[in-house]
């Protein structure tokens, strides 16, 4: 495992970042905001990332895909976080592709990853019941029928929830609440009869919702992989999206950082640029030691996940945890060194605060992490 | 294709040296410098010198074997004694003695911190004359910065050396120098230029503690350990050819040498954790109990948690720099500044977790882990100080790296 970006890695990397400096910077997503636009997220800079072939990167070759994995998909997330820029490429790229190209049968996959690559179709993966994630809560059930299986329940904070076309649905075949087995995948549209999707409206001003699943009758053939297998399927499709989280969680505290360091020395008060102040210079030295190893971590991670490394499960947890802490720190501190200006609307400093909350309960608080480190590594 | 062939080549005269190294190492590294070695036989921490004595005669045998092959600074060019190996050839040599978990044979500040500045800036005669010396252990040296005067501000220092025609005149005191009661030469800063900045007045001087005016004094730390010492300097003629690089030019040189010893620090720290028998989970589970193999209290677990979390993105990261070349300057203050502060937190973790076993200090009331462990976390307090404080690699990150402007 080298922690160094491949040539290609890097050259996504650097396509990444221009694309958002210029075609989606902060002002973007604050005109969408402001706008109050259902999706969050704009068509035309989703098609341009549908043309750089984003959303087909864990996508296999013979789908029309480039299967180039989760660090190249990472490092793009990372870099659109810099901005702030809102897209469906998490849920559909990263969730939606890699659960269809690992666990889809061959007409699941021929159905729907070449819509994904071309950008006809997003996706949402629903798992959460609970305030905290908690997959194995699950109590939405899925009851075995004449054709297929009737689904009734509700998941909550689902990512991209309010405009995805496909449903990936975590749903509970057997057993209780709190049980890792009796679970199964299914993948439906969302547009089927009796699912009810409420947007939320949460503090990053992202695109999120409940969704109701009254009585929604589904085919034997939308069970994505076998019955009863999802207690550890959904955990292999979630620690894809914990590694991919934490990357665009890396990028957010870098540009926070960033902006903050930059505020530190045009700001004067008592005649000198506070970046001259020990007080804060110290603050900020430590901030850039923890994205140091926030950057490690999540290289790590992804490095783990493209080579189906043994310690993916543990470096998903350690990144998730990393991630998490730094931009909690850099975040808080971000606002802090700004001062007064730092809790106003106007300035874009807060939007990185609002964000790095909600992400940090994304699949997995840095307390789940620890305590899933920990079950881990046997201590 | 040129390039391929190169390759080949390359991979068949590595694959000839790993084969001739494993010869060399099996005929050459004595079994009880070896993993497996019989727990019976004393064991010596090498650090070589005039003075050096040791509990294991096979401990002399492998130092001199490695030091006649140059192996204990295998990059360094056979011209002064090293190996002349290339980096790819000292992968391989590291791979065989880890392989075959052999015993560090020298332990050297010269090693550490002393022969590389010496490479960089010394003379061609000074090198020939000291840089073998080092790599064989037969001198043993130690670092004369810090006085009692010059903790973090360094450059303060007022130990004098005064141009008397062949030689310089020596005068002053130095503080924190480790283990100088045992070592045969000391690399010292020192005044020469009086009237200069103070930045621009320092000299870079090596001094025979043999002199005539030399003389050291042990000090006990909080540990009950001993060692650092005072050194004081009274009247110490040194030739000038033992200036190294210009002069009033020292302070350039100390600076490269303090990245190589932040850079040990921290290594060793972070080493030290790893591979210590020390492990905190263990020593969690054996004073806290364990339930179904967890750590019997959440509190502790989790904050164990944290840590080890901690220990491990701070190891990727140490990796990731390696992989990436190492960058030296930047990085060396984050890794002395972050591998000393793991380390602290570690032993208090470790202290905190053995209760009451934790504070052991001497008698057969305790073990010895427990009393090992309380003197080892007291030493772990100086590793923030020593190098640089934790405060001034703070300010080198501000100002080097993130650019803050100075007051």
């Amino acid at each position: 495992m080298k922690l160094v970006l491949s040539e290609e890695e890097q050259f996504l990397k650097d396509t990444a970042k221009n694309f958002a400096e210029e075609r989606s910077p902060i002002s973007h997503f604050r005109s969408l905001r402001d706008n109050n636009d259902r999706k969050l997220w704009d068509k035309d800079i989703w098609s341009e990332m549908v043309k750089l072939g984003w959303p087909g990167i864990l996508i296999p070759e013979e789908f029309g895909g480039s299967n180039f994995g989760v660090t190249g998909i990472g490092v793009i997330l990372q870099e659109c976080a810099k901005t702030l820029t809102p897209s469906p490429l998490f849920a559909t790229g990263v969730l939606g592709g890699y659960a269809i190209s690992e666990f889809g049968n061959d007409e699941q996959k021929n159905n729907y990853l070449p819509k994904i690559v071309n950008g006809e179709i997003t996706t949402a993966l629903a798992v959460d019941e609970t305030s905290h994630h908690d997959p194995y809560a699950t109590e939405l059930i899925a009851k075995k029928s004449n054709s297929g299986f009737t689904l009734s329940g509700k998941k909550i904070f689902v990512i991209d929830g309010a405009s995805a076309d496909l449903l990936i649905v975590l749903a509970r075949t057997s057993g209780s609440k709190g049980d890792s087995t009796g679970l199964s995948l299914f993948i439906m549209d969302s547009n089927k009869s009796g699912i009810e999707a409420k947007k939320l409206d949460m503090a990053d001003s992202r695109n999120y919702a409940n969704i109701y699943f009254n009585d929604v009758s589904v085919d034997e053939s939308s069970l994505l992989g076998d019955l009863e297998t999802a207690g550890e399927t959904v955990e292999s499709i979630l620690d894809i999206g914990r590694i991919a989280m934490s990357a665009e969680m890396l990028g957010n505290a870098e540009s926070a950082f960033e902006i903050t360091l930059d505020y530190l020395k045009q700001r004067k008060q008592f005649g000198a640029f506070i970046g001259s102040f020990q007080a804060l210079q110290h603050r900020a030295a430590e901030m850039f030691c923890e994205i140091e190893l926030t950057k490690s971590s999540v290289l790590a991670a992804m490095r783990a996940a493209d080579e189906n490394s043994n310690e993916l499960q543990r470096l998903s947890s350690l990144s998730k945890t990393v991630a998490g802490e730094t931009l909690h720190l850099v975040s808080n501190e971000a606002i802090q060194m700004h001062g007064g200006i730092g809790v106003t609307d106007e300035y874009d400093i807060g939007f990185f605060l609002k964000r790095a909350r909600v992400t940090e309960q994304i699949f997995g608080s840095a307390k789940y992490h620890t305590e899933r480190y920990a079950n881990l590594s046997g201590f | 294709m040129i390039l391929i062939k190169t390759n080949i080549k390359n991979m068949t005269n590595l694959e000839k040296f790993r084969e001739e190294t494993k010869e060399w190492l099996d005929k050459n590294c004595p079994p009880s410098m070896r993993s497996g070695a019989d727990p019976k036989i004393p064991v010596d921490e090498v650090w070589g010198g005039r003075n050096a004595e040791y509990k294991n005669p096979e401990s002399k045998l492998w130092l001199d074997r490695m030091g006649e092959k140059g192996w204990t600074m295998p990059t360094v060019p056979k011209e002064y004694g090293g190996g002349g190996l290339s980096k790819d050839e000292v992968k391989v040599l590291n791979e065989e003695l880890f392989r075959i978990g052999a015993k560090q044979p020298l332990l050297s500040f010269g090693i550490w911190m002393l022969a590389p500045v010496l490479l960089e800036y010394g003379s061609e005669e000074q090198k020939k004359e000291h840089i073998p010396k080092i790599i064989k252990g037969e001198i043993r040296w130690c670092q004369g910065y810090s006085e009692p005067g010059s903790g973090s501000d360094l450059a303060s220092l007022a130990t004098k050396a005064e141009d008397i025609g062949e030689k310089f005149l020596v005068n002053g005191q130095k503080v924190w120098t480790s283990y100088a009661d045992k070592a045969d030469w000391i690399f010292a800063l020192v005044r020469t230029g009086p009237k200069e900045p103070k930045h621009d007045g320092i000299s870079f001087l090596l001094i025979d503690m043999a002199t005539k005016g030399v003389s050291t004094k042990p000090i006990t730390l909080i540990s009950g350990k001993s060692p650092f010492c005072e050194t004081f300097f009274d009247n110490v003629e040194v030739p000038k050819g033992n200036l190294i690089g210009e002069l009033n030019a020292g302070w350039t040189i100390a600076k490269k040498l303090l990245q190589h010893e932040r850079a040990f620090i921290s290594n060793f720290g972070l080493a030290a954790g790893m591979g210590s028998k020390r492990d905190i989970v263990s020593i969690a589970k054996k004073h806290l109990g364990e339930e179904n193999g967890k750590i019997n209290n959440g509190f502790y677990r989790s904050e164990i948690s944290s840590h080890k979390i901690k220990e491990h993105a701070f190891g990727l990261t140490l990796k990731r720099a390696g992989d990436e070349g190492g960058k030296a300057s930047a990085t060396a203050s984050m890794f002395k500044l972050y591998g000393t502060e793991h380390n602290k937190k570690r032993h208090e973790l470790m202290v905190a977790a053995s209760g009451i076993n934790g504070v052991a200090w001497d008698g057969d009331e305790f073990d010895d882990n427990d009393k090992n462990l309380t003197r080892a976390w007291l030493r772990t307090k100086g590793n923030s100080i020593e190098g640089g404080t934790s405060e001034v690699q703070l300010n080198v990150i501000s100002k080097r790296v993130l650019g803050l402007p100075s007051q």
